[in-house]
């Protein structure tokens, strides 16, 4: 079943505020509330918006499971990495050694009250971005998982 | 007969869980020893201005991993539920 054109378009046009919407919760984990779980949600959410607008069939052909397993993989697989990183360096496991290092992510924090900036927190916005990819392919293929019983034609 | 029953214990319920509630004052735990610490040190430490993000991921990295990988089961418990029947295979209740 689809929805009449009205709610198809409305929902094409959310879709990718949505996506934009997660990332940047995603990246902004260290500086705002919400982080990798919470954006990778709201990512998630985003193609169960267009199956509930769309056909399943439409959708599946599009979003594939197979991809969503390949980002789960690798965004636990990467979490694992950066996590024990911290080891090969000799230093305890999950221990910010990126912090105040001089590239990426690596700027000095400010303290006290402040804005934040982004390219400051070392290893953790890369934690993020690993968990994000994680929970953003675990719950989509959840999802199409679950609303595959909406399916029109069994094949 | 059933609807006093249950009003009865609704009742009763319901007024053992406010007799609790009414007991915990609100926004005042008795132990902040950790939150303080947390508070007072967690932007120095982590580098994160958002403390929570900060606890998470980087004093209870672990334990974020772990739940990382409950998530990662959850997706194996829910495909193995899903999955395609083979040729000739049968559901097993049927």
């Amino acid at each position: 079943m689809r929805m009449t054109k009205v709610v198809r378009t409305v929902a094409d046009l959310l879709y990718p505020f949505c996506m934009i919407f997660g990332l940047y919760v995603v990246a902004h984990g260290h500086l705002t509330p919400g982080g990798g779980f919470q954006g990778g949600a709201v990512i998630a959410t985003a193609t169960a918006l267009l199956i509930a607008a769309h056909r399943y069939d439409d959708v599946s052909a599009r979003v594939k499971s197979a991809r969503m397993k390949v980002f789960e993989s690798v965004g636990l697989l990467g979490f694992l990495i950066l996590g024990f990183s911290a080891i090969i360096l000799g230093q305890p496991a999950f221990r910010n050694w990126m912090l105040s290092r001089g590239s990426l992510f690596n700027d000095s924090v400010a303290f006290g009250v402040n804005p934040g900036a982004l390219t400051t927190g070392g290893l953790m916005p890369l934690m993020n971005l690993a968990v994000g990819l994680e929970v953003l392919g675990a719950l989509t293929i959840i999802t199409l998982y679950m609303l595959s019983g909406t399916k029109e034609d069994p094949s | 007969m059933r609807i006093i029953l249950g009003l009865t214990i609704l009742l009763v319920l319901g007024a053992a869980f406010v007799h609790i509630a009414s007991d915990v004052p609100f926004g005042k735990p008795a132990v902040t020893d950790m939150d303080d610490y947390f508070i007072a040190n967690g932007q120095e430490q982590t580098g994160a201005n958002n403390i929570v993000t900060g606890v998470l991921f980087d004093y209870r990295g672990l334990d974020t991993l772990i739940e990382a990988t409950v998530l990662f089961t959850a997706v194996l418990g829910v495909s193995v539920m899903f999955r395609k029947l083979k040729e000739g295979e049968q559901y097993e209740n049927d």
